[in-house]
């Protein structure tokens, strides 16, 4: 399990593995933003947690087809099938391998692009936990997604479309907990909730995860 | 005699083709006795004036929108544990019926909703969550459609509907926290004394029974239509082989 961590640990930093690709895309939603909306800093503070969110959500949705289609092309998942480490800790290290890469400078770099827009300073810690209990949930359920289309050629667009509702529950505990705590309010019931959707995700869905890789390396 | 003797395509062709003519006219003779009982012979409603009536498509259509889910659900389990063709079929055939009832009942409501409410769209619970309905179709849709070979198809997109579902209801909790409703709550349950006033009530439960028989029948012809199909491809490979 070791072994398969840091093999898509170095195969992801390795140039061209697409690593900092999630960071520069929430860069520019970042920076995007207020060319859309203006400038006015207190419409940007009041909305900073949400576009923060969902920069980070989009940044994840981009890099999922890298999580199993480069291993699907090149046999590693036939030869994943056939070792002894079942296919669920298999996934389940591919989503962890994923977080790492994706979720993790995303959570830490979500900070310094709150500070572009202008996030009250009440919100920087609630903002980063929800990021850091919410990101998980995330890479899980994107390997999830990346492992039913993994078969389909050019995948990408159904990958987005499958996964992107799967995604709501996440996004609306997560962003919630970060604009309550933008506004000074209590934030511990959607933190609660979004701690329960990703453990339950991370317990459950690697089966599902699993399965659909069984069928379809079959 | 029991239940799993329709897996049989060749048995579930000819119960269907007995029972499709007759779900089709009581369907049929259903949704014309509501409509046109609901439509023309009831008063308006006191405040809301006719436009109280969309209730008659509305209602059903949401109804079925979220029964058809249901019924993928259960024939996509059927799939995975009996590995029944026709049930992963009748799964197929029944998602884009469930798509058109989950748009029949957001237009309706819409429709409804602007000169009630004032507003075509509010991010209403009730609204969001059927919105997000209408994207597991949509993705549940697509995924049949992307991959050719039919027994894949049917394992990944009934791991899809099972998950999709637990998704579902997430999101059906998550967004009543997100945001309070618009929508009034439930007109009618079967544990409640009062429902809607009897005026209304009775036509409702014609169209109901009719939107229900008009799935049956539906579902069933599509089924039968993919069963075709299937040995269409059949005999075709089979003429490619010899």
């Amino acid at each position: 399990m070791k072994a398969l961590l840091i093999r898509d640990l170095r195969l992801a930093i390795r140039a061209g593995g697409g690593f900092g690709l999630g960071l520069a895309f929430f860069l520019i939603v970042t920076v995007l933003v207020p060319f859309g909306v203006g400038p006015q800093s207190e419409l940007l503070s009041e909305i900073a947690p949400g576009i923060l969110w969902l920069g980070a959500l989009l940044a994840c949705l981009l890099s999922l087809d890298r999580i199993l289609a480069l291993d699907w092309e090149d046999g590693t998942l036939d030869l994943l099938a056939c070792a002894p480490l079942p296919m669920e800790a298999a996934v389940s290290i591919k989503a962890l391998a994923h977080w790492l890469t994706t979720g993790l400078p995303l959570v830490i770099a979500a900070p310094f692009f709150a500070l572009l827009l202008n996030l009250p300073s009440a919100g920087y810690v609630p903002l980063v936990l929800s990021l850091l209990l919410g990101t998980p949930a995330l890479s899980v359920i994107g390997t999830f997604g990346a492992a039913i289309t993994v078969g389909i050629k050019r995948g990408g667009l159904l990958l987005s479309l499958l996964v992107l509702p799967l995604y709501v529950p996440t996004l609306i505990y997560g962003a919630e907990a970060a604009r309550r705590g933008a506004q000074g309010l209590e934030t511990s019931t959607p933190l609660f909730m979004l701690a329960g959707i990703t453990s339950g995700v991370i317990a459950l869905l690697p089966f599902a995860s699993a399965a659909v890789l069984r069928v379809n390396i079959r | 005699m029991s239940l799993w003797e329709y897996a049989n395509p060749v048995k579930f062709m000819a119960l269907s083709g007995r029972i499709l003519p007759w779900a089709a006219w009581l369907s049929g003779i259903c949704l014309v006795i509501g409509l046109v009982w609901g439509f023309f012979y009831t008063p308006d409603d006191f405040r809301q004036g006719s436009t109280v009536k969309i209730i008659y498509l509305h209602v059903p259509s949401a109804l079925m929108a979220i029964n058809v889910w249901m019924m993928m659900l259960v024939t996509s389990l059927v799939w995975i544990i009996r590995r029944h063709h026709v049930s992963a079929l009748a799964a197929k055939a029944a998602a884009p019926i469930g798509v058109v009832m989950t748009l029949i009942a957001l237009v309706t409501g819409a429709i409804w909703g602007q000169p009630m409410w004032g507003t075509w769209w509010a991010w209403d619970p009730r609204l969001t969550s059927f919105l997000i309905l209408f994207l597991f179709y949509l993705g549940y849709i697509a995924l049949w459609a992307a991959i050719e070979d039919n027994d894949t198809a049917a394992d990944l997109t009934s791991i899809l509907c099972l998950v999709g579902s637990v998704f579902a209801i997430l999101s059906r909790y998550a967004v009543n926290f997100w945001n309070q409703g618009l929508h009034q709550g439930a007109s009618l349950s079967l544990d409640k004394e009062k429902n809607v006033a009897d005026v209304f009530y009775q036509p409702l439960l014609f169209c109901i029974a009719g939107f229900v028989l008009l799935f049956v029948v539906l579902v069933l012809l599509r089924t039968r239509t993919e069963i075709r199909a299937r040995r269409t491809s059949a005999l075709l490979a089979r003429e490619r082989m010899g």
